[in-house]
């Protein structure tokens, strides 16, 4: 089963952090394949940030995304520029403190950067609670994989921090109601 | 223990290069080949190897020459204007026969052209972007596990027949991260040493000469003039300039069967894809969603010397179709060795041929 997941969001927000975290864990922790690509360019210091992971049980021939089923949304200019479009049977986490346009598709509304800051006291982390909201409600990757894919990659001292991010995230993924295409 | 990791390409190019036992960097950052000197800057000086970051890139090619005469394996990474600016020490390498290793992560030309974006518009600047006639190896890698084992090859190939020995990837290749199962060693094939007593350029019948090192006790004098098998200048011989440029271009060309690498995939078929670097993986895709068409596909890894010798194994090929990332280059290559039609399959701007467009090319009429 082959699943597109494209993220965006401001540069700064960890757009390509939270790729590349997906990834990994699908790789080396789910047993699975994966190919991770961003719009690399200036636009990635502000500016709306776009990064998509395909995750397969299989190869990956085609490495570039052409119909992304799942989307995280963590910007409004990342909304407009990188999922208007998402396809009706898509479904999309919109971190609902930032983004206030929704789209033609499921969506599911997180308050990840106000979570993050309310609940953690840093909203840096945003894009973690993102993360776990994802795999809370699309399982692409297993929670065990992703918790190690973030332990691998995020700063040390800041494991704690970002491991109880996660686990907000699962929590919100959990709870959050789905708005199914109207 | 092999070990997986997920890697961006540039990151199993240098990873690849380090098990190779390379031990010198010289250059110059430029997008988007930035992420091997940044590798090789954190991890070469914990080597015991040298990384320098210097003014440009002519002198970056310069020094990883100077690296190789003292026996290091040297490399150098870039990209773009500052693979244009490589070039006369490129011919340098060709004609003073110095072993050293060139990543060009491709992006779009001409000129400064789109820093950011994949491109595989310097297949011909590779062969032939150096004054005179001389020849060199390409390498062309489709995925991040080739990053890692060309590179590696790489440096094989240079110590082998003394030659600058190019990866020529891509950016999309260079910038992608995926799965790699690294391999416990790569075997590393040392350079031939200079038989004492023999001049240091008169060759044997591989036409490559044993190498000289500085240090060693040799006295070897290293020119790009036109030289003698001493090693002294001798510019105005016509006889002495042909047979070296001759041997030059004909210890590459000799070789390229052994230095081939390629795969051959239903040679049976009527209508064959050639590609290399990342637009075999949309003939891959193509290949695997459309089992039905039985389209045959001949998968370059080595483009330069060209295996033309490939070609004839498609008995059957009504006509061969080849995308790539520029305007036709090798098509133009591959054209002079066939009487079938070859259709160019061109994609300039930075992104990577797609699906649609090679099943188009497959279905428009003979």
């Amino acid at each position: 089963m082959r699943h597109e997941v494209r993220f965006s969001g401001f540069g700064g927000q960890g757009i390509i952090l939270s790729a590349v975290i997906l990834g990994r864990a699908a790789v080396m922790y789910d047993n699975k394949f994966a190919v991770q690509t961003q719009v690399y360019g200036p636009e990635a210091r502000g500016g709306a940030s776009m990064s998509q992971v395909i995750i397969d049980d299989e190869q990956i021939l085609y490495p570039k995304v052409a119909n992304p089923g799942i989307f995280v949304i963590m910007s409004q200019e990342g909304f407009e520029k990188y999922g208007a479009g998402a396809p009706k049977d898509a479904v999309m986490l919109v971190d609902a403190t930032l983004v206030h346009s929704r789209p033609q598709c499921k969506y599911l509304e997180i308050p990840g950067t106000r979570e993050a800051k309310q609940t953690l006291g840093k909203d840096i982390v945003a894009n973690i609670v993102m993360l776990g909201a994802l795999v809370a409600s699309t399982h692409v990757v297993s929670e065990a994989a992703l918790e190690k894919a973030i332990l691998d990659s995020v700063p040390k001292g800041t494991e704690t921090l970002n491991i109880k991010a996660m686990k907000l995230g699962i929590e919100l993924g959990k709870g959050a109601q789905a708005h199914e295409v109207t | 223990m092999t070990r997986i990791e997920f890697w961006q390409g540039n990151t199993a190019c240098a990873e690849g290069a380090l098990a190779a036992g390379c031990n010198f960097f010289g250059g110059y950052p430029i997008t988007p080949s930035t992420e091997v000197a940044e590798i090789m800057a954190a991890k070469m000086p914990k080597k015991g190897g040298v990384f320098i970051q210097m003014e440009d890139e002519i002198a970056g090619i310069a020094s990883i020459i100077g690296a190789s005469w003292t026996g290091a394996r040297s490399m150098t990474a870039t990209s773009g204007p500052g693979f244009s600016l490589m070039m006369e020490n490129i011919g340098y390498a060709a004609m003073t026969e110095t072993p050293c290793m060139i990543v060009n992560v491709q992006r779009g030309g001409p000129s400064t052209g789109q820093p950011t974006m994949g491109a595989q518009g310097d297949m011909m600047q590779v062969r032939f972007g150096s004054q005179g006639d001389y020849a060199i190896i390409a390498l062309c890698p489709a995925n991040v596990q080739e990053m890692y084992e060309l590179t590696a090859r790489a440096f094989n190939l240079a110590d082998q027949y003394r030659v600058p020995v190019f990866l020529m990837a891509d950016e999309i290749v260079g910038h992608m991260r995926e799965k790699i199962i690294i391999p416990d060693s790569m075997p590393q094939i040392p350079r031939r040493p200079l038989v004492k007593g023999t001049l240091p350029f008169k060759a044997g019948a591989d036409l490559v000469p044993g190498f000289p090192q500085f240090g060693k006790g040799y006295g070897v004098h290293v020119t790009g003039l036109t030289h003698d098998e001493r090693g002294y200048p001798a510019a105005t011989n016509p006889q002495l300039h042909e047979a070296l440029v001759r041997r030059l271009v004909d210890k590459i060309e000799n070789a390229r069967h052994a230095i081939a690498d390629f795969d051959i995939i239903n040679p049976d078929a009527e209508q064959v894809f050639i590609a290399y670097g990342a637009p075999v993986r949309t003939v891959q895709q193509v290949m695997h969603d459309h089992p039905d068409k039985n389209i045959g596909f001949l998968r370059l890894r080595t483009v330069w010397p060209f295996p033309e010798f490939a070609l004839r194994e498609f008995k059957n090929v009504k006509r061969f179709l080849m995308p790539e990332l520029n305007l036709g280059q090798m098509a133009r290559e591959v054209e002079r060795h066939v009487r079938v039609p070859v259709v160019s399959i061109q994609k300039l701007g930075g992104e990577l041929t797609t699906p649609t467009e090679l099943v188009a090319a497959l279905e428009a009429p003979l």
